[in-house]
């Protein structure tokens, strides 16, 4: 990276783009294109995943001493690309009493993108436009329209693979073709379509086909999570950051944690930021004639939250009180089954790209159901590799099904007959997990905890999140489709079905890690931060890129949305600049 | 020789070389089998793969440290070779490594140590109770006496279900560590994790779920 650092940095940056994920990573790409002279704040380390010494994809599990399994600095498995996790020394987090939140943040260049699951759907032109729906939460300032031209330059450039549906609310991309379903995806696409429940291929940003000199095509290792050698997966650190570094116009400062957004008293303009070095907890000061904060959605309002000053005695870009509040993260449930028909499978190499091949996008109408907002289903199963955990709860498994010569099997049990339920059971097991639309609440926040600070001294969050009963009830329809689901598969489900005093068995709020919504867009200045360009109300160059600006999610992942709305922001920044506005 | 040496002594390239085709990189990626990876406690292989530096450190450390007894040790894999055994097609838990896995876990996941520790004390006051030895002094029979009372929770005495509880979570890890060895990803079938060409599932496995 250094090789193409800006060699005499500028006293004063054109932009200062704080945070490196999806939104940061988009930012920083436009701008330094257009010509800005860009410092980039990430505050981890350098990450780039065709790096010897980063790289984790193709190791064998044999080759990590805990065969794969998490920690607390890996959450997802000591093989995955994220560095952090829920829970990061130095650098906690509090919840009200009552409530829960999980916050997953990754300290390292390109954020949580390095492991994310690739799933890039559009969102609907229905979902800019919920509470004329059905008078829930907010409308977004800005409709489907408006954002589809940039929906359509995101794909071209970072590719997406699918199939053209013509679903109303699921738009098609510019799809890259879409890999075959596995057996149990094919099983279940059958299965389903009995159910009249879609079931079509997946929409992931993984290219099945070259698109440009930079990245190479998928080699089908199942491991996107690891990040791409071959730069085939998107993640904004190879595909984004480092294309704008070779622009020659991107500083980057790595171990910078942005303390605050520095204004000027007079004139109520940001001027720059003040950030931690964490390698040697001093404090540094970046200046800057644009700012664009792209920390993540809590971390960006917690960073506003921090910058107060006696112009901005709320906090900055928060006259309206809305920053913080609005978090809201996908629902989530999920349920697995033993698929008899699947045991004894034929060997071969099933991995596929990094996830699922299929998927079931919202098949219903909310008009019939007792609950708002819909989901979509993600499936997983196959003859993964094995690693720990590989074979874990076997005594709950194995006497559901007589043995192979048809004699009744005990549960449990050790030798060579185990041995051989272990090779009979591999490959047999399917699973599926809902992701909801919550619905945007005002009480649902996250604030200063007035007692608590970082180990860089920075005050932290507190979040207050409580699901209702919108998201309870779809968790209890998930379920019951999910048994729907496994029955007409011809499984077993395994586990309980999780009852009302389990929240139907709906992830706590933030662990589906699409958390969005605390600097929320609008047209009204009293109930929104920033205007319909993600640019403060309050403050004139300061903009937010992530999915802070989000007003709702719908049920699809945020990432394709956050990438194609900084897109048209950092358009929008270049724009006002060149017209002498900013 | 290392699968990186020797694609780069047939002259193709050398990693993170700027332009080289991503598929070869790949390939160069795939990793030569460790012979030392089953059994090495300290195994420099387990430093090679994208740590971060604290994790190298916390790695080294755990490494360093050592939990289990030898007597432990010895029962540990005594109960892991019964759960998992050498038969015609693959090798035992212990050719597995699984003994050092255990050890391995045990530091890196403290809550195991009390449910691991007390659970081979409880099964040796079984043993001694039973046949007056330590489980390990136990004839073979004597050994199996016991594991029968353990192995099968919805046979199980309520007497045994501190037992079963443990014998559960020992093969669990037992299962977690052998699939995962070398030996156990071949024995299971696994033919992933190396570049390949993914058309969708063989034409006779379609045939045979009727999806052709």
């Amino acid at each position: 990276m250094n090789d193409f650092q800006i060699k005499n940095t500028p006293d004063v940056f054109d932009v200062i783009v704080i945070g490196s994920g999806a939104g940061g990573g988009m930012a920083v790409y436009e701008l330094t294109k257009a010509g800005a002279k860009v410092c980039l704040l990430e505050a981890g380390q350098h990450y780039d995943p065709a790096d010897p010494k980063y790289i984790t994809q193709l190791k064998w599990p044999y080759e990590s001493p805990r065969r794969g399994a998490s920690t607390r600095y890996r959450p997802f498995g000591d093989f995955d690309a994220a560095y952090g996790g829920w829970d990061i020394d130095g650098e906690p987090y509090t919840t009200a009493p009552g409530t829960k939140f999980r916050w997953f943040r990754s300290r390292m260049l390109g954020g949580r993108t390095n492991h994310w699951g690739r799933i890039s759907l559009r969102f609907g032109p229905d979902d800019f436009r919920r509470k004329s729906i059905d008078g829930l939460g907010e409308d977004w300032p800005i409709s489907y329209h408006e954002v589809a031209p940039f929906y359509d330059e995101v794909d071209r450039l970072i590719g997406v693979f699918g199939t053209k549906e013509n679903l109303p609310n699921d738009p098609d991309s510019i799809f890259l073709p879409a890999p075959k379903p596995r057996l149990h995806e094919m099983l279940l696409q059958k299965s389903n379509k009995r159910l009249g429940i879609t079931t079509i291929p997946s929409r992931l940003s993984i290219l099945t086909k070259k698109i440009n000199e930079d990245r190479g095509v998928c080699f089908y290792c199942n491991q996107c999570n690891r990040a791409c050698v071959a730069y085939a997966d998107f993640s904004s650190s190879s595909c984004l950051c480092n294309p704008a570094s070779k622009t020659k116009n991107l500083y980057t400062i790595n171990y910078a944690m942005a303390r605050e957004i520095l204004t000027d008293a007079r004139t109520g303009l940001a001027t720059g930021v003040s950030y931690i070095d964490t390698q040697t907890m001093e404090e540094k000061t970046v200046r800057g004639r644009i700012v664009v904060l792209a920390a993540s959605a809590c971390e960006s309002a917690r960073l506003l939250l921090n910058s107060k000053s006696a112009r901005f005695p709320q906090g900055l870009a928060n006259s309206s009180g809305v920053v913080g509040k609005y978090l809201h993260d996908s629902t989530g449930a999920s349920r697995s089954a033993l698929v008899p028909m699947l045991m004894d499978r034929t060997r071969y190499n099933e991995d596929g790209v990094g996830g699922l091949h299929v998927y079931s996008p919202w098949w219903l109408d909310n008009k019939k159901l007792d609950f708002p907002r819909g989901y979509h289903i993600e499936y997983w199963g196959g003859m993964s590799m094995p690693a720990y955990g590989f074979g874990w709860g076997i005594e709950g498994v194995n006497g559901l099904l007589p043995d192979r010569n048809g004699n009744p099997r005990e549960a449990g049990g050790y030798g060579a007959g185990l041995k051989e339920d272990y090779r009979r059971f591999y490959g047999a097991y399917v699973g599926m997990a809902g992701r909801g639309e919550a619905i945007a609440r005002e009480d649902n926040y996250c604030e200063i905890d007035p007692n608590v600070v970082d180990k860089f001294g920075i005050p932290v969050l507190r979040f207050n999140y409580k699901w209702s009963d919108h998201e309870r009830l779809q968790a209890k329809h998930m379920h019951d489709t999910f048994e729907q689901i496994i029955h007409e598969l011809g499984g077993i489900p395994l586990g309980e079905k999780p009852g009302p005093d389990q929240d139907y068995g709906l992830n706590a709020p933030g662990e589906i890690i699409h958390e969005v919504g605390t600097i929320r867009m609008g047209n009204d200045p009293n109930t929104s931060a920033l205007n319909k360009w993600q640019q403060a109300h309050d403050v004139k160059n300061l903009f937010v890129t992530d999915a802070a600006p989000f007003v709702s999610q719908g049920d699809k992942n945020c990432t394709w949305t956050i990438l194609a709305l900084s897109m048209r922001a950092s358009r929008h920044i270049v724009e006002e600049r060149k017209a002498g506005r900013l | 020789m290392k699968r990186r040496k020797a694609l780069q002594s047939i002259g193709l390239s050398s990693l993170g070389l700027v332009g080289l085709h991503p598929q070869i990189k790949a390939a160069e990626l795939m990793p030569a089998p460790h012979p030392d990876a089953e059994t090495g406690k300290k195994d420099p292989v387990f430093e090679q793969f994208g740590r971060t530096e604290y994790e190298a450190q916390r790695d080294a450390r755990l490494f360093a440290e050592q939990f289990f007894t030898p007597h432990e040790l010895k029962t540990i894999s005594i109960l892991a070779d019964i759960i998992i055994p050498r038969d015609e097609r693959s090798g035992s838990a212990t050719d597995a490594g699984v003994p050092a896995f255990i050890e391995f876990m045990a530091k890196d996941r403290p809550e195991m140590q009390t449910p691991l520790r007390g659970g081979l004390a409880w099964i040796d006051n079984q043993s001694k109770k039973r046949f007056g030895t330590a489980f390990s002094d136990s004839t073979p029979a004597q050994r199996i006496e016991i594991v029968e009372d353990i192995a099968y929770p919805e046979r199980g005495k309520p007497s045994m279900s501190q037992g079963i509880a443990f014998f559960s979570l020992m093969r669990n890890l037992t299962a977690s560590g052998f699939w995962s060895s070398k030996i156990g990803i071949e024995d299971i079938g696994y033919m992933g994790n190396i570049p390949n060409m993914w058309d969708g599932p063989p034409k006779e496995v379609l045939e045979k779920y009727g999806l052709l």
